[in-house]
């Protein structure tokens, strides 16, 4: 039976690219985030995953408004990222686990979801990000894949509650995959941050601290505010919390905080970074 | 839509939803093409040309001429495919939000340290 290790979140603005591009892990302005993954590395190499599930969005890379899915499921055998617009160095390739990603459709679809399946797929900064930071330095990763896009670019985006439960459906997947695999889920975005408008710049650190409080022990608690609600609080680009949310369901029922980061501003994002352990 | 009832708008802040993504489709296409670097490049060779090949709005073509943020996204535009547009101008998300926010860039940077100062790490 596939053994799910824990849950990882972590933030993904681009920036983080490239201040480990330039080597600034240790500047004034970037210290303070880096060194929340010091014990990202020594727990992952406690937990030894080898297949990640990655809930993430799309920044307008694989898809477009002409065709784009509320929730999407990779089931290549490999991933690749490609030129996101600002012509930057491209990230390191993935392999995929396409029997996983079937296995994790079919329960889906089982559970009365309905994903998007994805044979191709390209992989933005929102994947990468969090690859880059959790082992870094690493010719190839360590892990294969199964990546999972939330559409949080064009509302009508899937509720909190409906976030949880398809995570959750997630999880009975895993449970019920039959290989030896050790599986870590990966939650990626946030936390609360606004790119757009004349609110530009908004963050909400007592949002930030309620999600960071309630995910591992009361997950439901962050259901009970409207995408709407979760815009207010969190900003635009905060519903990317739903990245997490998503991911927690996919953990399992109960979980212990292991580790936390928290800190503002990373660009324009009040960064997070958290770990939890299956319990 | 939303239910203004329910949803009460939230200040200096629009939803890309439904409404949004119709009116703003040729903008927003038009970024999306900018993922090619030859598109970039032809953007900035012909910016007239590239924006009419998309057929943009009055409304779009002029926010794009004045580099207006704003009125590209009341013109549907929507930030993750701005971005991409931004970048070919040299802009960064901090010389965005001051463009929208009427702040300098140096007052934006510190509009968000600012946010930071209260917070105990860990």
């Amino acid at each position: 039976m596939a053994e799910i290790v824990g849950a990882y979140f972590t933030s993904h603005v681009p920036a983080i690219g490239g201040a480990i591009h330039r080597g600034d892990q240790q500047t004034p302005y970037w210290k303070p985030f880096f060194d929340g993954f010091v014990r990202v590395h020594e727990w992952l190499a406690e937990v030894k995953p080898d297949v990640a599930v990655v809930f993430n969005n799309d920044h307008g890379l694989n898809f477009f408004l002409d065709c784009l899915p509320t929730f999407a499921v990779g089931a290549a055998a490999e991933y690749h990222n490609a030129d996101e617009g600002w012509g930057l160095p491209l990230y390191k390739p993935f392999a995929g686990h396409p029997d996983l990603s079937w296995h994790v459709i079919e329960t889906l679809v089982a559970d009365e979801f309905d994903p998007a399946t994805c044979q191709k797929m390209l992989v933005d900064h929102a994947l990468s990000i969090p690859f880059e930071l959790a082992w870094p330095e690493v010719d190839a990763w360590p892990v294969k894949i199964v990546p999972i896009a939330i559409n949080t670019v064009q509302h009508p985006l899937p509720s909190a509650k409906r976030a949880l439960a398809f995570g959750r459906s997630v999880h009975r997947a895993l449970a019920s995959w039959p290989g030896a695999e050790r599986v870590v889920v990966i939650g990626t975005g946030g936390l609360s941050h606004q790119l757009d408008g004349a609110r530009a710049g908004f963050m909400n650190p007592e949002y930030d601290r309620f999600c960071l409080d309630h995910l591992a022990n009361d997950p439901d608690a962050l259901t009970h505010h409207s995408i709407h609600e979760i815009v207010r609080l969190s900003g635009t680009q905060g519903v990317e919390v739903l990245n997490w949310i998503a991911a927690r369901g996919a953990l399992g029922p109960t979980a212990r905080e292991v580790h936390r980061n928290y800190h503002i501003p990373i660009s324009n994002t009040a960064a997070a970074t958290l770990l939890l352990d299956p319990v | 839509m939303a239910d203004p009832e329910r949803d009460p708008p939230i200040p200096g802040t629009t939803l890309f939803d439904g409404d949004a993504a119709v009116k703003g489709y040729a903008l927003n296409a038009m970024c999306y093409s900018f993922n090619d670097t030859a598109n970039r490049q032809a953007f900035v060779d012909d910016e007239a040309a590239y924006c009419a090949k998309f057929a943009l709005t009055p409304a779009q073509r002029q926010a794009v001429a004045d580099r207006d943020v704003l009125g590209m996204i009341a013109a549907g535009g929507n930030i993750y495919y701005l971005a991409k547009l931004a970048g070919i101008f040299g802009l960064n998300v901090q010389d965005v939000g001051a463009l929208q926010t009427g702040r300098t860039v140096a007052e934006f940077k510190q509009f968000l340290l600012d946010q930071g100062k209260e917070l105990a790490h860990g």
